[in-house]
């Protein structure tokens, strides 16, 4: 295990891992926490596997690790990294098996007093409307044809089926359709897996969770994501369900001997890679590319099924229950993009995993309406704590590839949070607080609890210290599904 | 059935965001029918008494890791997509070919997800004659 005395400080926030630690490092690695944060930090492997993925031939410079990192498997959670194009490599295990995996938040007009009484109501009809849970099939039963149209234009399928607007592909990263996917490149096996999954949530720490928006920061930007104090907002956590499960799994297992034709050395097999430009690596970005759709389509959704639930419920009962999105971010996904590297413009292959892309105001990609405030960043919190919205700035573009932290990141395994916290007692907790809750079974409650957690408050302090984001505003949780 | 006993069986060990079992046995294919038994057990599944059905499959691999990996994703795979799960296993290895005879029963309800099983940190270990190594799950 690494201890304290291996980092180099350089600010309150910021620690490096030189590259000369290890001879199998071929980059630093660059720490945004706090001492404390790091402390804790040092009693699991995450900065071991951070260290790990210092060694992927081809990165452009220092790995980088956000303050809600907690160990992953081959890469740790709350990593980035930067590897040169065309012919650095790209890793399915950095980007992880939950390919997109992301958060989208719906605001809406709908004042927190006006729809208490019905907040039973609304998670009820959420959780009919929004299938979750193990094993969970949606309505949509895709034929091969619809799938691969899935693949290759992701939210905009939704758009064509009248599930979405132009506004929710607009206000979506890559505006909900990532270029260049290739369902050619998916097994047949994560074809068949993905069929039936379309419109889903999933287990684990998926969510739906319906907030109160609790404090503006930045009313310029508030105003401008349409998020007014005490009204209600929705944040939907899923990603590409077992169809993106499987294409990591299969390219995985293809990589094993992919790494040894290419002489490529790596200290863990789970970051098997291949270069970009290669044929193999070629293969993994259009399935890749193809599993980042099939999320985008499947948040777009859920979306859609939750706004039919805020209708069917509030009808009559408020002025206007419509739920307008604010933005779609991605938590775990490899994309091209150009940073400044030691003074000059490198194109690369970000791989973020746990980690949320945050560009800085004036980067293009981003809508016109959010061009002069930055990108929204949606940092959900543990159940029952607060989520925060927040903004990318220049010094993301600068010191983090664009990139900032992505939740509160896990503290206690699930075996031990099962031990510790009883499910009842926490539902009866979260009932006191205000917060309605369905969940698939009470041990699952527990697994999730909030001690579980990071404290995100830490974390977003910690970003914000750094500079590599900016408070918008905080959100406070009154019901939630757990998947 | 799959035996647990003194000489192969399997234990959840703490991993902070996923899970993980370490896994023994004395012999190479008990290691893998004791993996088996360890990720269904992770799953928290409940399976029927009858009727019992039975598969081939075959894998492929150059390593005892990826031979492992690539059998409990398939497994995996069969308790998606047929809701079936196995408790008597035969095991053959040949060469870069895994083939495997499957036993086992429809499953009736199964708690939790397993997304994937990953290479991080696999190795499988030969001491004193036995056969461990600990298998991280992405969930």
């Amino acid at each position: 295990m690494i201890a304290l005395h291996a980092f180099r400080k350089i600010s309150d926030y910021e620690w490096e891992i030189p590259a000369s630690l290890r001879k199998s490092m071929l980059a630093s690695v660059r720490v945004f926490a706090t001492r404390k944060l790091l402390e804790s930090s040092l009693d699991d492997l995450s900065l071991e596997q951070a260290i790990n993925a210092a060694a992927l031939p081809g990165l452009a410079g220092p790995v980088i690790i956000m303050p809600d990192m907690h160990q992953g498997y081959g890469f740790p959670i709350g990593g980035v990294a930067a590897t040169r194009l065309p012919d650095g490599v790209i890793s399915p295990g950095a980007i992880g098996y939950d390919i997109n995996c992301g958060v989208r938040l719906l605001a809406s007009a709908i004042s927190f007093d006006e729809a208490e009484p019905f907040l039973d109501d609304l998670i009820t009809a959420l959780d009919q409307n929004c299938p979750s849970g193990v094993g969970k099939k949606g309505e949509w039963n895709l034929s091969g044809d619809e799938l691969d149209q899935v693949c290759r234009q992701g939210a905009r399928w939704a758009l064509k089926k009248g599930m979405a607007s132009e506004e929710d592909l607009r206000r979506s990263e890559e505006e909900g359709c990532m270029e260049g996917a290739d369902p050619a490149r998916v097994s047949g096996r994560a074809k068949e897996r993905g069929r039936s999954q379309l419109g889903t949530l999933g287990a684990g720490n998926h969510f739906l969770e319906i907030d109160v928006i609790e404090q503006v920061f930045d009313r310029t930007a508030a105003q401008a994501m349409g998020l007014v104090e005490g009204n209600l907002a929705l944040q939907i956590h899923c990603g590409s369900r077992g169809f993106g499960h499987q294409i990591c799994t299969d390219y995985v297992q293809d990589f094993q001997s992919v790494v040894r034709r290419f002489g490529i050395n790596i200290p863990d097999r789970e970051l098997v890679c291949a270069p970009v430009n290669s044929s193999e690596g070629e293969a993994y970005l259009g399935a890749m590319r193809a599993a980042a759709n099939y999320a985008f389509a499947n948040r777009q959704i859920l979306a859609h099924q939750a706004r039919k639930a805020f209708e069917t419920v509030l009808a009559g009962k408020v002025r206007n229950a419509f739920l307008h999105q604010v933005y779609d971010v991605v938590h775990n996904m490899a994309k091209f993009e150009t940073h400044s590297i030691n003074g000059e413009q490198v194109k690369v292959c970000v791989h973020r995993k746990g980690a949320t892309r945050a560009f800085g105001p004036g980067t293009p990609g981003l809508p016109e309406e959010y061009r002069m405030i930055g990108q929204p960043v949606l940092v959900p919190g543990s159940m029952g704590t607060s989520s925060w919205v927040l903004l990318g700035t220049q010094e993301s573009m600068e010191k983090s590839y664009g990139s900032t932290c992505h939740g509160a990141g896990r503290v206690m395994s699930r075996s031990r949070a099962k031990k510790e916290v009883n499910g009842e007692k926490l539902l009866e907790r979260l009932e006191s607080q205000g917060i309605h809750v369905r969940a698939g079974s009470l041990p699952g409650l527990a697994e999730e609890a909030p001690e579980a957690y990071k404290d995100v408050d830490q974390v977003v302090e910690t970003v914000c210290g750094a500079g590599i984001g900016r408070k918008a505003a905080m959100l406070r949780p009154v019901a939630v599904i757990k998947g | 059935m799959i035996e647990k006993n003194n000489s192969s069986g399997f234990i959840e060990v703490e991993h902070t965001a996923d899970r993980a079992i370490k896994v023994w046995s004395d012999r190479l294919d008990g290691l893998f029918s004791q993996a088996a038994a360890g990720m269904y057990a992770l799953m928290d599944i409940e399976v029927g008494a009858d009727p019992r059905t039975s598969l081939q499959i075959r894998i492929t691999g150059f390593d005892s890791e990826t031979f492992l990996v690539g059998f409990l994703s398939e497994l995996l795979y069969l308790l998606e997509k047929e809701r079936k799960a196995f408790d008597k296993l035969e095991l053959r290895f040949n060469n870069n070919i895994l083939e495997a005879n499957l036993e086992g029963t429809a499953v009736i309800s199964q708690k939790k997800e397993v997304k994937a099983v990953t290479f991080h940190n696999l190795k499988i270990r030969q001491i004193n004659g036995n056969y461990e190594t600990t298998i991280v799950f992405d969930v």
